[in-house]
């Protein structure tokens, strides 16, 4: 990725991060915190890496995208809309009545989403048959999986995990949001994974790392994920909780709480602009 | 009459299907050998994911097949496909509309050596309750291998129930199988006993020794449990003014709920609804389905009771 690209998508994601305060200040729901630690990640699989049709959202061979974290929803809605998956005028209706955004992702009801999500620890299990039944038509597609570092406490996770190692599922990528936080507190405090890249080589699969806040470097780490052969790869992405607004970084309070009045006044002169 | 397990039938019924829908993908928790999904294993090594003991790992994975277009059919107990398994098949399976075809086998008592661990009772509960999934459940091998067949046809999410035990074959080829509609065995008069699985022969054994007694029983092979048969239970209730329910899964959320959920709509008549009330025991099938109310003697007796409620 050249300078002029990563600045072009460091840019839009603070766009993202400004649309993301906007939407659930307006709306008085949904989940902040989780959206801003994977608003690079998710920004960099969309506009860099992964091949999709907006127009034509059912294409063959496409690779797929599971936010397996749905409490992120926000944030993907936020891309989609600007991928022109949907109007953006429908942003607005998220989590209302008659709305096609869930408050999880839902894929019956907007166009993009791959998956169903919101209880944690199944994206990686239906990516994986996602993946091996790319393998058995013959097709060259990535299934990319999106997970929390909370979500990994699942044990579903694990046994995708051994699954996705024995059938050498080396189409399937998964991006870990390693944000240190869980609703109820850091991971420390309330189920600590102890070296989560030892459990996952224990595991056999590839293990990488990024700064998951440096598109330049998600892309470089999911370079190296797509030219890995024989097992299936996780990137560790470190990141921080709440990203881009000062007061919100690593605090548990934010995984879902409603934007005040003076919170988003303040958020709104963390992210540069003068409230809408 | 002749016995067949259903768990062969069932194994050789999806081998069958593979040979002729190279869409056809299925998915085993390590018990393979048991619920025969082995056969279609050895005969289609590719299209068959062995997932180690990891139920809720191999609905998720069923739920990926299904949205790339193949049809997989997930193996294992069905207790521990309807508990262990759950999760996925709620969350992504149903509410996504996916074709995902869940077999369950292994159902009621029928594990009757292993013990009420084992046993499953509350399976067609659960996934009876979850919005657009359909509800099989079959008597013999002969409606096995049909219902394997109109699985496949079908486009959505079904739980598919099958027993371990050797079942009397009750039908011959010339069944036709259409799923959501029950059917009439025996004409009767007097009551209808509506049976699903293969308690179904007892249900038949029930009505010959009420027959003797000068009562005549229809017999109905509700199958489909969900979305059951409205106007077959309808007709029959309006026919005989009284029914007994036959199954071997908790009285509470199968098939005796189902039909008295439709009878309370419409055509209100005295019911009576024969299933597990408490968790049985390790033994021998046939002396649990004794010991637990499955005789044709209490079958027969339920049908004595709710004549008298008319």
């Amino acid at each position: 990725m050249n300078a002029e690209r990563q600045q072009e998508l460091q840019r839009l994601c603070f766009r993202f991060r400004n649309e993301l305060i906007d939407l659930l200040y307006h709306i008085q729901t949904g989940h902040p915190g989780g959206s801003l630690s994977c608003t690079e990640i998710l920004t960099t699989l969309y506009f860099e890496k992964i091949r999709q049709d907006p127009r034509h959202p059912d294409m063959e061979g496409r690779d797929r995208l599971i936010l397996s974290k749905g409490h992120a929803a926000p944030i993907l809605y936020i891309i989609l809309a600007e991928l022109g998956y949907f109007p953006k005028e429908e942003l607005k209706t998220l989590r209302q009545i008659n709305s096609n955004l869930q408050g999880h992702p839902c894929l019956h009801k907007t166009p993009g989403v791959e998956l169903s999500t919101g209880p944690l620890g199944l994206g990686l299990g239906a990516g994986l048959g996602m993946s091996l039944s790319e393998r058995l038509k013959g097709s060259e597609a990535y299934t990319y999986v999106v997970l929390g570092d909370g979500e990994i406490q699942e044990g579903s996770v694990w046994e995708a995990a051994l699954a996705a190692s024995k059938f050498q599922a080396d189409h399937l990528i998964a991006i870990l949001d390693n944000n240190g936080v869980q609703l109820d507190g850091t991971l420390e405090e309330i189920m600590p994974m102890g070296d989560i890249p030892a459990k996952w080589a224990a595991f056999g699969w590839k293990v990488l790392t990024c700064d998951g806040h440096d598109v330049k470097s998600i892309s470089d780490a999911l370079d190296k994920a797509v030219a890995c052969k024989g097992k299936p790869v996780i990137i560790i992405a470190n990141t921080v909780k709440g990203k881009g607004i000062s007061f919100m970084e690593g605090k548990n309070v934010w995984h879902g709480k409603p934007i005040g009045e003076e919170d988003y006044k303040a958020a709104k002169i963390d992210l540069g602009g003068a409230p809408a | 009459m002749k016995k067949v397990a259903i768990r062969d039938a069932y194994g050789e019924a999806l081998k069958k299907l593979g040979l002729v829908n190279e869409k056809i993908i299925a998915l085993e928790a390590d018990v393979g050998a048991s619920t025969k999904s082995a056969v279609f294993g050895k005969e289609f090594p590719d299209r068959y994911f062995n997932v180690g003991i990891s139920e809720m790992n191999m609905t998720a994975m069923a739920a990926g097949f299904a949205l790339e277009g193949f049809v997989p059919f997930v193996n294992t107990f069905a207790s521990f496909l309807t508990t262990r398994g759950a999760d996925p098949i709620q969350c992504l399976i149903a509410y996504d509309r996916l074709n995902v075809k869940l077999a369950g086998t292994y159902c009621g008592l029928s594990d009757s050596y292993d013990g009420a661990s084992h046993h499953s009772i509350t399976d067609m509960a659960f996934v009876r309750a979850i919005p657009g999934v359909t509800v099989v459940s079959v008597s013999d091998a002969v409606e096995t291998e049909k219902a394997v067949f109109a699985l496949a046809e079908y486009e959505g999410p079904v739980y598919l129930r099958l027993s371990r035990a050797p079942a009397p074959v009750i039908y011959d080829e010339t069944l036709k199988f259409e799923i959501g509609k029950g059917i009439v065995i025996k004409e009767g008069s007097d009551v209808t006993i509506i049976a699903t699985g293969t308690v179904l022969h007892k249900a038949l054994e029930a009505a010959k020794l009420l027959s003797e007694e000068g009562i005549e029983a229809a017999v109905i092979d509700m199958h489909t449990v969900k979305p059951i048969d409205r106007e077959l239970i309808y007709s029959y209730a309006k026919k005989t003014g009284a029914i007994v329910t036959v199954e071997e899964h908790s009285i509470h959320g199968g098939l005796g709920s189902a039909v008295a959920e439709v009878l309370v709509q419409e055509c209100p008549v005295p019911v009576e609804i024969i299933g597990a009330e408490e968790f049985a025991e390790s033994g021998d099938y046939e002396q649990l389905l004794e010991k637990y109310g499955y005789s044709s003697r209490e079958i027969g007796a339920a049908c004595r009771k709710v004549m008298a409620r008319k």
